[in-house]
């Protein structure tokens, strides 16, 4: 209103001689009603005592952090249901099925861990600068704030996939939550939301993450920005050179570093495409940007278990307190982590005084040195086999397994030398981590066959089944197979690949028949071997190794005037053919030639029924469909029964077979899965051809 | 003007406070319902117990060698998930021991005393690792000391039927405490 004003226009309403254009009568018009203008003018135009810098970055880059967590988090939201039965498979869903699901599910994974980097960034850059000295102590606590609030958003996120890593991290987290002093367990009901993990601790975890912590979030930023312009920026003292604006100085350099992080985290996605580009695979966008692994279960261990990266500190802070019994978790999962938090409160106090100011400066870089320190620790420990020469100690395991690790039969081993007993345990020890090590590595592979599983699974035509992921995986003969086998198989039989490098002495540790490959022509080969059927691999183990089945094998099959090799391979292709696993292309005039022989009175007949040879049951098995599903699981039911081994089974327990009163040992469906498991008939996905 | 600016100022006196009181009391009684509503609902979780502590059938003496050596088994149960009835569905796992030659079985929870992992058996090196923290337990479940572990691993109630059949005692406790406290 002061500017200068022509003569002729001071009085009375004049046309104006400039007119705004549309744009400007609708700005004007706008500011007139909301005073936008003086906000922006506002917002933008902050001076900036010393000029822009590049260390005033950080907190700019964790809004802008914040609000791609956002706009990613409301997209996955739009596509995610949390209930223990829905969780999994709609996060499957928008990772391997969804047009560029994996990549915001991506780009919300990478920049939550990014957010953590950048929140140690900026508070180290406060700390350093002594921007928390007053006026700013208020907004320091809420930054304080703010930060937990992050890191209860990632803890709370971590859960939402409902796989196996989120699962038992979670119950950890919140088993430790139990621990605070009187209100701990009811803490813990209220958050799992019951007794026990189910659906209300993916619901109330959904809407602690997406709801309770964002939107107390939001009111927090809120405060601490406008806190942030009511006391200006804390410039870096000496001030050296001229003040400048906040637009467009410092907004450039916050908006190239915000590109920075941006384009790291792209980065993280994308390095596994580019690195399958080079090595010339294809790329499976599902596999890029977040893992997601098998699905939760109670029931089934998860020994790859491990938090996020940036909590493994604290996860090895536990490991600390070897040997304090309750008051070591109580301590490192409540006192310290509370204590640090509390000097970090006071620092704003402690800090007026210079000499605080230095021991708040060497508190933040100790703590950050700390936790980089222990997770350090935590990776060595579980990666140590990766570059440990397991090989070097092949003398000690040696000695280990022969005296049982009993300390005197070491002692007297070493002719009771002190010094020779204390090397040898200190590499006992040592040996020891690399075992642990590799006990990890091996779960974390065993982990990603079994997330690769579930997703092939999952991808199947015929979907889901409205009960959830877990029953399918629950009635996969290749998840359960091992898993029963090793339970209640493998006490006697081994299950081992002949051509594996150690197989000899896997198979001769079995008290009973080697069953890879059973019902292949490769497996009844050996059988018909004359060196091999009284060999650990077949019968030599077992109460049959001097048997009538081996007697003919090792005399009759072994002359070839009576049984020539085109015979024998003959009876090997017949056999197969009843198996139903008969190599493509086995031609059918030498099965029927087989058949022939095997029902032969003379020949397999003399003891065994086959098809309508008229032999009765009672002598031996009855090899009619010998390997099939329907034989195994008949086999595997009750190797008692006459169509098998009757009187003569040798201590294989009807696993079937019910006691009076009680349930059989392994239900139908069990003994199905072991059959069709040793058949190796599972779902396998079709192969497409890009 | 000036009789707009009668107005800027608070009232004061007796009314003037009445009006206050008033106005925050509305307020605040307005406010109460969703809150206090909210917070009741939030709590419910409180309210809920886990089924009771039950014998459930695990396995058959046959199926655990007797040879000291403790083996995993599934417990299965009826399980009630908020709205969700789970029917014979593995909730979790047991070990289960036999000495030679014995009749009797011991039963081991899989939940690791320490922060709730599943132990697992380390069946070359003779004992229970929990491939979280590392605690580590000897084969009756004992601690080998030092362990970040509180207590040795939680024993189970075990009961071998005439007919052999194995049932187990299904409890959870809490974690992280000296002592074996069973949860509600």
């Amino acid at each position: 209103m002061s500017k200068h004003v022509p003569p002729d226009q001071k009085h009375g309403p004049q046309p104006p001689t400039h007119r705004p254009g549309l744009v400007g009568q609708l700005t004007n018009f706008l500011d007139d009603r909301t005073g936008y203008r003086a906000l922006v003018h506002e917002a933008l135009y902050e001076r900036v005592p010393g000029g822009a810098r590049w260390r005033y970055v950080w907190g700019s880059t964790l809004v802008f952090a914040f609000m791609t967590q956002v706009i990613t988090g409301l997209v996955l939201w739009s596509s995610y249901a949390a209930s223990s039965q829905t969780a999994w498979e709609s996060v499957y869903y928008i990772q391997h099925e969804m047009t560029g699901g994996w990549l915001v599910r991506g780009i919300h994974h990478v920049m939550a861990q990014m957010m953590i980097v950048l929140l140690a960034l900026h508070l180290m850059q406060v700390v350093i600068d002594g921007a928390y000295r007053a006026p700013r102590e208020v907004n320091f606590w809420l930054g304080l704030v703010l930060m937990m609030l992050v890191l209860g958003m990632a803890l709370t996120g971590y859960l939402l996939p409902w796989d196996q890593k989120g699962y038992w991290a979670t119950r950890v987290a919140t088993n430790l939550a139990g621990l605070v002093p009187l209100l701990g367990p009811s803490i813990q009901q209220v958050v799992v939301g019951g007794p026990d993990y189910g659906h209300h601790t993916l619901t109330r975890f959904f809407a602690l993450h997406a709801g309770f912590l964002p939107a107390t979030l939001v009111l927090m930023l809120v405060v601490h920005l406008s806190l942030f312009r009511k006391h200006g920026l804390c410039a870096r003292q000496p001030i050296t050179r001229p003040d400048a604006m906040f637009w467009p100085d410092q907004v450039l350099k916050d908006a190239v570093a915000m590109l920075a992080v941006m384009a790291v985290v792209l980065g993280v996605i994308l390095m596994p495409a580019l690195r399958a580009m080079l090595e010339g695979r294809p790329i499976v966008p599902g596999e890029l940007g977040a893992e997601l692994g098998a699905p939760a279960d109670p029931s089934q261990p998860y020994a790859a278990a491990r938090p996020e990266w940036y909590f493994l500190f604290l996860f090895q802070f536990l490991k600390v307190f070897e040997g304090w019994g309750a008051t070591g978790e109580f301590f490192g999962a409540i006192v310290v982590p509370g204590l640090v938090m509390g000097v970090m409160f006071l620092m704003p106090i402690l800090g007026r005084w210079q000499l605080g100011h230095r021991f708040n400066v060497a508190f933040t870089l100790a703590i950050l040195a700390g936790a980089g320190l222990l997770t350090a620790m935590a990776m060595n420990e579980d990666y140590a086999a990766l570059w440990a020469d397991r090989a070097s100690f092949a003398d000690v395991e040696k000695l280990l397994e022969e005296t049982d690790g009993d300390a005197a039969k070491i002692a007297a081993h070493f002719g009771n030398d002190a010094t020779k007993i204390a090397a040898f345990k200190a590499r006992a020890k040592k040996l020891d981590k690399i075992r642990h090590s590799q006990s990890f590595l091996d779960a974390s592979v065993q982990a990603e066959a079994d997330a690769a599983r579930s997703i092939e699974l999952a991808g199947r035509p015929e979907r889901i089944p409205p009960a959830g992921m877990l029953e399918l995986i629950r009635n996969d003969p290749l998840s359960q197979g091992p898993k029963l086998f090793a339970q209640h198989c493998a006490s006697c039989h081994s299950h081992v690949d002949p051509a594996a490098p150690n197989a000899a002495s896997l198979v001769a540790k079995a008290s009973a028949a080697n069953l890879h490959g059973f019902g292949t022509a490769a497996w009844m080969r050996g059988l018909l071997d004359p060196k091999q059927v009284a060999g650990p691999a077949y019968f030599g183990n077992t109460a049959h190794k001097e048997g009538d089945m081996v007697n003919f094998v090792q005399n009759d099959l072994a002359d070839a005037t009576t049984w020539t090799p085109d015979d024998v391979e003959a009876v090997i292709a017949a056999m197969a053919e009843e198996a139903g696993l008969a190599a493509a292309g086995t031609a059918p005039a030498l099965v029927e030639k087989g058949r022939g022989l095997i029902a032969d009175g003379d020949r397999c007949g003399s003891c065994h029924t086959f098809r309508d040879n008229g032999v009765a049951a009672g002598s031996a098995p009855d090899i009619s469909g010998w390997g099939s599903r329907e034989w195994l699981v008949g086999i595997i039911t009750d190797p008692t029964h006459e169509r098998f081994y009757g009187d003569s089974n040798d201590r294989m327990p009807s696993f079937g077979k019910a006691e009076e009163g009680s349930a059989p040992m392994l239900s139908r469906r069990q003994i199905e899965m072991i059959a069709d498991w040793l058949r190796g008939d599972w779902y396998r996905p079709a192969v497409h051809s890009h | 003007m000036s009789h707009l600016q009668q107005h800027t100022e608070p009232p004061s006196g007796r009314r003037g406070f009445l009006a206050k009181l008033l106005a925050i009391c509305c307020g605040g009684l307005a406010t109460l319902p969703p809150l206090a509503a909210g917070v009741w609902m939030f709590l419910d979780p409180l309210r809920r117990r886990g089924a009771a502590a039950t014998f459930l059938p695990v396995t058959e003496l046959a199926s655990v060698p007797d040879d000291g050596i403790p083996r995993q088994f599934a417990v299965v149960s009826d399980r009630v998930d908020a709205w969700t009835g789970f029917a014979a569905e593995p909730i979790g796992a047991v070990y289960l021991r036999r000495q030679q030659g014995s009749e009797t079985v011991e039963a081991l929870s899989a939940t690791c005393p320490h922060a709730g992992c599943f132990v697992e058996i380390e069946s070359q090196e003779k004992c229970f690792r929990c491939p979280c923290h590392n605690s580590t337990f000897m084969l009756d479940g004992g601690i080998v000391a030092p362990s970040p572990s509180p207590r040795a691993m939680d024993g189970l109630e075990c009961r071998v039927a005439k007919n052999g059949q194995i049932t187990v005692k299904w409890q959870n406790f809490y974690t992280g405490i000296a002592e074996k406290v069973a949860r509600p």
